[in-house]
């Protein structure tokens, strides 16, 4: 019991993901300042944001539904973590998980997005529930991409369901994403994490210059710090998550832990990357291009695996 | 100086409310962020909903229809705010002070704590003005 604590709250849960993941936002905007010529702003800017926002007053419109309001980002918190939890434990071979927890990492990945949705439903704003009702079209058009992936994956890796089992199969193997079916189902899981941190070629639901903050546009003060460390976990867990799956997870001894760290700043660099030089998509496009492009690609990936490539 | 108000100063959050202006403020302002100045050092960013801001920041002549708007944002304003008369407009009505439809200027109708004039200010003048900003809150 107090182990599970221990894990929720401190080393691979909370405190943990929450600090690595305001590192590596900051990571994150460092390199978007350095693409632009910039000089991007200071290394703890990230706690900074967080600290300043749980002093600020917490405001909550009139006309909104107060309950679902206020708890939505706690349960995308709660969420996030208990994603951060399943994922980062294999990850560090502290414990090796149960069978079928990667079922159980595809749900708790989920229940961000849909907190958010219903928080911002809640709010009555209407720019809220513009951005709800995209994020609810955008999760129906990643989703099944993401899942097919998923089941790639376990195919690839000997009909497991454990993310320890697919670790060691790498181990073993070598890297899932070392064959042309593993770069495709790669490239293909790049941009479901690009439309699931909501970056932007697909944050068309919270488009800054169109309907100003879509989702958390009612958010403040507190709510909205956590909001903000939901998605600094979020920023942490995927990444971490592709790792695992393709690139042959981490190894915490020596010279390993610094390959670790680069992995997870690679595929941050990428995704960074991606988000300064696209524009933001079309909900229609970018409904198109998971629904026909990437469902397509990964089929095809998975017809691939079949024949052994 | 606790650590609250550290942190504030070092990550505030603008809202820019635009009066009747005649852009020339805003261009101002979006200069700010460009790698010249690059206001993001100093942990600033421009965000889009009043909710997420620590300054609110006035720019134009404030007119009858303008008044309503600008008491609103401000009430919904998460507070502490820091409030920013821009512009010669913001800080006095400017050309438009005898206007027939001008009900400024901005001390007026909300409390402002820092005025920055200019017509339009420089960049360097916004930052000076910033600076004053986080002084005023350590001080």
């Amino acid at each position: 019991m107090v182990n599970d604590l221990f894990y929720f709250l401190i080393f691979p849960g909370f405190l943990f993901a929450a600090a690595g993941g305001g590192i590596l936002s900051w990571f994150d905007r460092k390199i978007t300042a350095r693409v632009q010529f910039r000089k991007g702003p200071p290394f703890l800017q990230p706690f900074y944001d967080i600290i300043k926002l749980l002093a600020k007053e917490t405001l909550v419109p009139r006309n909104s539904a107060k309950i679902p309001f206020l708890y939505a980002p706690v349960f995308a918190l709660a969420g996030a973590t208990l994603a951060a939890v399943f994922i980062l434990l294999p990850a560090f071979g502290i414990t090796t998980g149960f069978r079928g927890d990667l079922i159980v990492i595809y749900y708790f990945l989920t229940i961000p997005s849909v907190s958010w949705i219903i928080g911002a439903m809640a709010t009555g704003n209407p720019l809220a529930i513009t951005g709800a009702s995209r994020e609810m079209k955008l999760i129906l058009s990643y989703e099944l991409a993401f899942l097919l992936i998923l089941a790639a994956v376990i195919y690839k890796s000997g009909m497991t369901l454990n993310v320890a089992d697919i670790i060691d199969y790498q181990k073993q193997n070598g890297p899932l994403a070392a064959s042309l079916s593993g770069i495709l189902l790669l490239i293909a899981f790049v941009f479901c994490i690009q439309a699931k941190l909501g970056m932007v070629p697909f944050d068309i639901a919270e488009a800054e210059t169109e309907i100003t903050a879509g989702m958390f546009i009612e958010y403040s003060g507190f709510t909205y710090a956590m909001v903000k460390l939901t998605r600094y976990i979020l920023l942490l867990v995927l990444p971490s998550f592709l790792v695992i799956l393709f690139l042959g997870g981490f190894r915490w001894n020596g010279i390993g832990i610094l390959w670790s760290v680069l992995k997870i700043l690679a595929v941050v660099l990428v995704l960074t990357l991606v988000r300064n030089t696209n524009p933001r998509l079309k909900l229609g496009q970018a409904m198109r291009f998971f629904f026909v492009g990437m469902n397509l690609l990964v089929i095809a990936a998975f017809v691939l695996s079949l024949y052994g490539l | 100086m606790g650590i609250k108000d550290y942190c504030f100063k070092k990550s505030l959050w603008v809202f820019h409310f635009g009066g009747a202006s005649c852009n020339n403020c805003d261009i101002e302002i979006l200069d700010c962020l460009t790698p010249r100045y690059d206001i993001e050092r100093f942990g600033m960013q421009l965000v889009g909903s009043i909710k997420h801001a620590d300054v609110l920041l006035v720019s134009g002549s404030i007119n009858r229809k303008c008044r309503e708007r600008l008491l609103e944002v401000y009430h919904q304003a998460p507070k502490p705010i820091v409030v920013v008369a821009f512009g010669a407009c913001g800080c006095s009505g400017g050309v438009f002070a005898d206007g027939n439809t001008f009900n400024g200027p901005v001390d007026q109708i909300i409390p402002v704590d820092v005025y920055i004039p200019g017509c339009p200010p420089k960049p360097e003048a916004i930052i000076a003005g910033i600076a004053k900003v986080i002084n005023k809150k350590a001080g």
